[in-house]
């Protein structure tokens, strides 16, 4: 495919990072390095305020995370060697948080990525009114998702007239019983209801992404496939699925990275509690209210660790559609 | 089977095989379709439901089984906007609005300078460059949450808008200059060298040349930055107070129940999402390469 296609459009950047050569390089090395500089500069201003912004504070907890710091306590600062790494992986909370946040994390991940994939498939054919349901699918997305978590507690869970739990009475009144199902959703079911809450948000986002893959098929192939009497099945699993395979991935990687960092939900839903706390949200408890800063910054780097792991793969990804991208 | 209704110039030659899918593609394309309109339902429902809500009574909203047809009324909005609670949400919004639009306007500011010089006349090892500016944008906030606390306690920053503005210009940064490089891209080189050969100045390529291509990029880009910097939360909740406080932070005045307050939570989660829809449905199309980092188009 794209060997057609690279040299017929576009200005044919070479898909390997080497960049292509000035066009026309000046004779003398100073004449050179200055016209590197005229080169660089206009990045300069945007390279320098992200180093400083982001690297900077994250040097500063690496450092902190060393150290015995409570705010409350301030004459015992000093250094505390991996103490606050090993009170971290140990203490019980703790280690509940981290649970906490690889399940909410795996979970509404894959979710979203199933129930966004079969949208997905469902909007790339043609029917009346697409336009208007893919509209209507991005809604949820669109919703501030502190005002969103809002609206799941108090409009949709709560148990005493909640949209779920006023369905269910109108369901059951309609075969004529008046004593319908109402559960408490929130205090019996706390994570699954955070959960719920997050994959209505991030299926619209998954369904983006998946539905641009579909629509970037080859689709004189596919059209030759069926011609040739493959059937739809055949055509999804062998021609359909293997090119939206890296899609799946780059929605499921960053869709990880977001959520692991998710604080919106869990502060709204249920405030941390019922179990429900994750990493986040424990280092916000931690530093804004215990005021252990030492721990909470090793809580910190635990959480970029997880982070890095997760987000090389998502960057191994990116570059591979990145490099076609240019070298179409 | 039966029928022999050929599609496209290559069915001519494999008659037998091609015609096979035609007859039955109507009746379960409909069906298909129909399923996609339920299901495009069951997500929206949950907005409608709280649009509808906010146009309720306090009464009419808290009742089991829902009352769909109750009359429609303002009352919640009047609560939520302070009339006669005493609640006031316009300097939180007034804040979400400064530091969504002034940190936009920063981050393009920044954005395509180097969005230049990563397209049009690109540094040694671009790539890299683009790569260190995505990793910033997956490292989470939180991690760098403490430092920056206490960065704002020393220098006096605390519920100031401004260090949010700041703070938002460097979440946003990495998206944009992914965004613009990728609009930049567009821009036909040998066009610009053809247009500074045949003496056109500098204003003249940018109207004629790239504005053009570049400007609904740079709308795109703008909105999603608007969006990403209106809904953050936790930022905002550590850093500011009663001063500098955004809408998120207001809404968070509503987490703890008070009583019959349904219509005007629904009222307050809607007036606040409602610029983030406004802009979202306009930036639709670019949504996706915004939210991917400019990875997908």
């Amino acid at each position: 495919m794209s060997t057609t296609l690279e040299t017929s459009r576009g200005r044919g950047e070479p898909p390997a990072p080497p960049p292509p050569p000035p066009p026309s390089q000046p004779p003398s090395g100073a004449l050179r390095r200055s016209a590197d500089w005229a080169r660089r500069a206009p990045l300069l201003p945007a390279l320098v305020f992200t180093i400083i912004v982001t690297q900077l504070p994250f040097v500063v907890t690496l450092i902190v995370s060393f150290m015995d710091w409570n705010a409350y306590y301030p004459d015992e600062r000093g250094f505390a060697g991996l103490s606050n790494y090993a009170s971290v992986l140990t203490d019980v909370n703790m280690r509940r948080a981290i649970w906490v946040t690889v399940v909410l994390t795996v979970v509404v991940v894959l979710v979203s990525l199933l129930l966004g994939m079969g949208i997905a498939l469902l909007l790339d054919r043609k029917f009346a009114g697409r336009g208007v349901v893919r509209t209507m699918m991005i809604t949820p997305f669109l919703i501030v998702p502190v005002a969103a978590a809002l609206l799941w507690k108090h409009a949709l869970f709560n148990p005493e007239y909640g949209l779920l739990n006023g369905t269910l009475t109108w369901i059951w009144s309609l075969f004529g019983s008046d004593n319908p199902p109402q559960p408490d959703w929130i205090t019996q079911a706390p994570l699954i209801s955070v959960e719920i809450a997050l994959i209505w948000q991030w299926t619209p986002f998954m369904m983006l992404i998946l539905l641009a893959g579909l629509q970037s098929r080859p689709l004189d192939v596919i059209e030759a496939a069926r011609i040739d009497g493959a059937s739809t099945w055949q055509i999804f699993r062998y021609m359909t699925f293997p090119h939206l395979r890296r899609y799946l991935e780059l929605g499921g990687l960053l869709g990880s990275i977001y959520i692991v960092q998710n604080f919106d939900a869990v502060f709204t839903i249920t405030s941390g509690g019922l179990g429900t706390a994750n990493l986040p949200y424990v280092i916000y408890q931690t530093f804004y209210q215990a005021h252990d800063y030492g721990r909470a910054s090793a809580a910190g780097v635990v959480v970029v660790i997880a982070t890095i792991a997760i987000a090389t793969l998502a960057l191994r990804t990116v570059s591979t559609l990145f490099q076609e991208e240019n070298a179409r | 089977m039966s029928s022999l209704t050929d599609v496209g110039p290559v069915a001519a030659t494999r008659t037998d095989q091609g015609e096979e899918r035609a007859p039955r593609k109507p009746r379960s394309g409909a069906l298909l379709g129909v399923a996609a309109w339920l299901i495009g339902f069951l997500f929206v429902v949950p907005v409608l439901w709280m649009i509808l809500t906010s146009f309720h009574s306090e009464e009419d909203a808290a009742t089991n089984p829902p009352s769909l047809a109750a009359p429609l009324t303002l009352s919640g909005y009047k609560e939520f906007f302070g009339v006669g609670t005493g609640a006031n949400p316009w300097p939180s919004l007034l804040n979400s609005l400064t530091a969504s639009v002034v940190s936009t306007i920063i981050v393009l500011l920044l954005a395509i300078p180097a969005a230049y010089a990563l397209s049009i006349k690109p540094v040694r090892k671009w790539t890299d460059v683009m790569f260190f500016f995505l990793s910033t944008r997956m490292l989470p906030i939180v991690a760098g949450l403490l430092p920056i606390y206490l960065f704002a306690q020393w220098s006096g920053l605390l519920d100031n808008i401004w260090l949010l503005i700041v703070l938002y210009t460097a979440m946003n940064l990495p998206i944009a200059v992914w965004m613009m490089r990728s609009f930049l891209a567009e821009v036909p080189v040998e066009i610009l060298e053809a247009a500074s050969m045949d003496g056109a100045g500098l204003i003249l390529t940018l109207r004629r040349v790239v504005a053009p291509i570049v400007l609904p990029g740079m709308a795109a880009t703008s909105l999603i930055c608007f969006i990403f910097s209106w809904n953050e939360l936790l930022l905002a909740r550590t850093l500011t107070g009663t001063r500098a406080g955004t809408a998120p932070v207001y809404l968070t005045g509503f987490v703890t129940s008070q009583g019959l307050f349904l219509a005007q939570v629904c009222a307050a989660a809607f007036a606040v999402s409602l610029p983030v829809l406004i802009a979202g449905f306009a930036a639709q199309d670019k949504l996706v390469q915004g939210l991917s980092l400019g990875a997908v188009k």
